[in-house]
């Protein structure tokens, strides 16, 4: 089968591949850019381990088609870091024990960046339905809230 | 504590996205695996026709059974691949192994299988019918398990009230967030295999038998692992065998990782039980005698049936006095999915039933529930059903914070006072639990732990063990336990991944013995440590090593601060004077008697306690059920890292809640229906509320440092104590799990006299 060029940014960086047409975005990211933050957890967009941010909004990699990025910014949790410094999000998911055995939480942390570029001030409410499409087996979420709302607090 | 604020050792790596788990890995020509599965309940496998599927573009072979160097399984174990009977709906029958993910799959489409079928049973009370169909040997009797004490007969006579219930328990899912998966890479030496178990050198022996190789030339690495709650032991063990056999015939790395849908066809599950309970009690409210009939659905295969049923056949009263007590619990074969280990191992079950028969035992005889508990719950010197003397016991310190914390009393009042008239109601519940820590004396195998600290020449440490770091902070704790001990910073301290090559065995991470068991045997390996640098910094400060103190990353003498030396700096000596830097420590915990015929004796070592309670609104209109708020007190024995216990306690809380109001594993004639989370239902953030985690801490008699384990008790309470909150709402019960929007509104309706055309 013919394979499709797609030019992207991914973390801020140009990337220009030849992907199949069927190929998923989770794992163009994961098999051809080693990116392997980016989980799979259920393969039909329910579990949320796949998230990522496509122009600002979280997009899950198993339901969304590599082909499909052209011109596309996409951020995963490798993009997180600058300077080599954690993001205020992933120190704040430390510090409140918000992640046990971390395989959901680059795609929790994901929703919780989408979430606080684009409301620097959400309530619990807002937040809890921010993370809604990210299932989480360990913590029970309170922590994962608290953490978020410490970040967004501390940006005031 | 020597430093309370350290976090913990592996989150870094996950929260920056760089933890490794199995399926991040690559290796250079590695093939991919799919399953071929048998998709009826109970079949013979007739033939095998690979022609398709070797024809396929990239697929390299197609095995079987007849391909297997060694055994397919230990006896009514599931097979790596079925030699000859398939007997649920998900047994792997063959395996293709192939260039790509999707040459696999195509292979696996293509492979024609020619199957007898056989008559099958679902229903473990028909499976035990003489003439019903046979799943294994000559009866389906996969265990059973009992417990006499007293005369219940007598006890019944004694008694003012008597009250008979049947409740059910339901079959739910691990449901880890990382599905299953292994690779195996042929080496020179033998087979290495990359696995998330919380079982590794158990998960070493299936495939060694597999292979019929030596133990020691397979090595079984763990890379991060993605959460377990007490799956990844079996379930990984056929996995790993899989990817073994094919690695070892194509001479190839071997990659096998299953969808979603494929984890929840094939992997274990928690036992579904039926459990009918008679009891007897006094006007007083003393509980008299109670007789308790278990029947638990082992599915298809063993597993950890015999152990899971034996805690439930011990704990099957709850944490109460019972003067007279006759339990028989009994777990049959059938023709389903396999039940095994599952957080909780046996406790959430009989938790349910015993939490839900004291609420309504309370109710008849007009006592305020929390009231009921502390008249029959155990006290220090208390016999427990088993007739063992406990002590220790924390229950109604865990009562009396828990009344603190809820406002018991006067919540209740406020509750009963609510306006009933509208569609929303309240309630309020609470259920207590106890369990028994690590495997027992009731033979749930043996039990014991290595573990090993090298001391290195620059006083950093590396630590060795097989505990498996499934989310639980467990390879924190050991840190944290040798920090204490030698009085060193937590960061000084590496733990090295779990490499069977390497690590002593410390036995499986399940039945809430890590803390206790591994704890205990790295404990003892800093001791030695300790033991040895004290002989070295004595003769460096001429003194007794027995004056030593170890603490603030020196070595000293509390009577003359003069006479100190820096912990590295003796470290560095140990390799100048070829002094052993190594500790080794070797645990076991106490085994009391224990009289199998009448399930008499010391069941437990220790004993870990909690009390808990769950306000929950109730939709008349829905169905629905929102637990506002959940109390969990649990006695931890000490906390080794308070935000941890906290972590620990929310999530066993959500998953209680999962497993209380909307979890649930659909069979129907063997077909597992519920094969994605589409609808198997997980709780996400909305579904929880406010969860008030309180720790009580009695030291432990032999828990390192005194501390108890907390993973599985966290989940005993909290279905009993929302479906108590639920039955306070409505004032009618739901008996059988799970409580969801039809069995609720059933409820509610009958409650409110409604009509289904309301």
């Amino acid at each position: 089968m013919d394979k499709v060029k797609v030019n992207m940014f991914v973390n801020g960086k140009p990337v220009s591949l030849e992907v199949k047409p069927y190929a998923r975005l989770l794992d163009v990211l994961r098999e051809d850019l080693g990116l392997t933050g980016t989980k799979e957890g259920c393969g039909v967009g329910e579990c949320g381990a796949c998230t990522v941010i496509v122009d600002g909004e979280t997009v899950n990699t198993c339901l969304t088609l590599a082909a499909s990025m052209d011109g596309k910014h996409i951020t995963t949790i490798e993009g997180l870091m600058e300077n080599e410094k954690l993001h205020p999000i992933q120190e704040a998911f430390i510090k409140h024990n918000a992640l046990q055995c971390g395989f959901c939480t680059p795609g929790l942390i994901m929703s919780a960046k989408a979430l606080l570029d684009s409301n620097p001030n959400p309530s619990t409410e807002q937040i809890k339905v921010a993370i809604s499409g990210n299932l989480c087996r360990c913590t029970g979420y309170e922590q994962v809230v608290d953490a978020i709302k410490e970040v967004a607090e501390k940006s005031k | 504590m020597a430093d309370s604020s350290i976090t913990r050792v592996d989150v870094l790596a996950k929260a920056l996205g760089k933890a490794k788990y199995t399926d991040d890995l690559k290796f250079d020509n590695m093939l991919y695996l799919k399953v071929v599965r048998c998709p009826h309940p109970h079949a013979r496998v007739i033939g095998i026709n690979k022609e398709k599927a070797l024809a396929i573009e990239g697929v390299v072979a197609v095995l079987t059974a007849t391909d297997i160097p060694g055994l397919p399984c230990q006896p009514k174990e599931r097979p790596i691949l079925v030699p000859e009977i398939a007997r649920y709906a998900g047994d792997g029958v063959a395996l293709v192994v192939a260039e790509s993910p999707k040459a696999a799959l195509e292979g696996a489409e293509a492979v024609r299988v020619e199957y007898e079928l056989l008559e099958a049973v679902f229903d473990p009370e028909e499976a035990l019918k003489t003439g019903a169909p046979l799943v294994h040997g000559d009866n389906n009797v996969a265990a059973q398990s009992k417990v006499c004490k007293g005369d219940v007969e007598a006890g019944f006579k004694e008694a003012d009230l008597i009250l008979e219930r049947e409740y059910n328990t339901h079959r739910v899912e691990h449901a880890p967030i990382e599905p299953e998966v292994a690779i195996a890479v042929p080496t020179f030496e033998g087979i290495t295999v990359y696995c998330p178990t919380n079982s590794p050198f158990q998960v070493r022996q299936i495939v060694a038998e597999t292979m019929a190789m030596p133990q020691s030339q397979i090595r079984l690495f763990q890379p991060t692992i993605g959460g377990s709650f007490g799956s990844k032991c079996y379930d990984a063990g056929v996995l790993a065998s899989r990817a073994a056999l094919a690695a070892k015939l194509t001479g190839r790395p071997c990659k096998i990782v299953y969808t979603r849908e494929e984890s929840i066809v094939e992997s274990t599950k928690r036992h579904p039980y039926k459990m009918k309970y008679k009891v007897g009690v006094k006007k007083n409210g003393k509980l008299t005698a109670m007789e308790v009939k278990i029947i638990g659905d082992s599915g298809a295969y063993k597993s950890k049936t015999p152990f899971v049923i034996s805690r439930s056949s011990i704990e099957a009263t709850g944490p109460y006095v019972v003067p007279n007590v006759h339990t028989e619990a009994i777990c049959v074969y059938t023709n389903n999915v396999t039940s095994c280990a599952m957080r909780g191992f046996g406790s959430p079950q009989v938790a349910y039933a015993s939490e839900l028969l004291m609420d309504e035992l309370a109710e008849k005889l007009g006592i305020d529930p929390l009231k009921f508990r502390r008249i029959n719950g155990l006290k220090d010197n208390s016999l427990s059903a088993t007739g063992q003397v406990m002590q220790n016991v924390t229950l109604d310190e865990c009562l009396d914070k828990l009344e603190q914390e809820i406002k018991w009393s006067s919540r209740k009042a406020e509750l009963k006072q609510q306006d009933k008239t509208g569609s929303i109601v309240k309630g309020l519940g609470l259920a207590c639990m106890y369990r028994g820590e690590s495997f027992g004396s009731a033979g749930q195998g043996s039990d014991y732990a290595g573990a090993t600290l090298q001391v290195q020449r620059d006083g950093s440490i590396t630590l060795y063990s097989a505990m498996s770091e499934v989310g639980q902070g467990g390879h924190t704790m050991l840190v944290r336990v040798v920090s204490e001990v030698l009085g060193i910073k937590p960061s000084r301290i590496f733990v090295s991944p779990v490499d069977t090559c390497y690590v002593p065995d410390s036995g499986p991470t399940v039945a809430t013995r890590g803390t206790y068991v591994i704890g205990n045997a790295i404990r003892l390996a800093a001791e030695e440590v300790k033991a040895k640098f004290a002989e070295v910094a004595a003769e460096e400060l001429g003194v007794r090593p027995e004056e030593l103190v170890f603490k603030d990353e020196r070595i000293y003498c509390p009577g003359d601060p003069s006479k100190s030396i820096s912990f590295s700096r003796i470290a560095a000596q140990c390799y100048l004077k070829s002094k052993s830097p190594y500790g080794y420590g070797w645990w076991s915990p106490p085994v009391g008697s224990w009289d199998r015929e009448k399930g008499q004796g010391e069941a437990y070592s220790s004993y870990v306690y909690g009390a808990c309670a769950a306000e929950v609104e109730l939709d008349l209109d829905l169905g629905k059920v929102e637990v506002m708020k959940f109390v969990a007190v649990h006695d931890v024995g000490k906390a080794l890292d308070k935000e941890e216990v906290k972590g620990q306690i929310a999530g066993g809380v959500s998953m209680g809640i999962g497993y209380a109001l909307m979890e649930d594993l659909v069979v129907r004639q063997g077909v597992v229906k519920t094969v994605n989370f589409d609808e198997y239902l997980l709780p996400t953030s909305l579904d929880i509320h406010e969860i008030i985690p309180v720790i009580v801490e009695q030291p432990s008699s032999y828990g390192p440092l005194g501390a108890k384990g907390l993973g599985e008790p966290v989940m005993s309470a909290v279905a009993p104590a929302i479906l108590n909150a639920i039955a306070d709402a409505l004032g009618t019960r739901v008996y059988d799990l799970p409580a969801n929007l039809e069995a609720v509104l059933d409820k509610a309706r009958a409650a409110k006299g409604r009509c289904c055309n309301d």
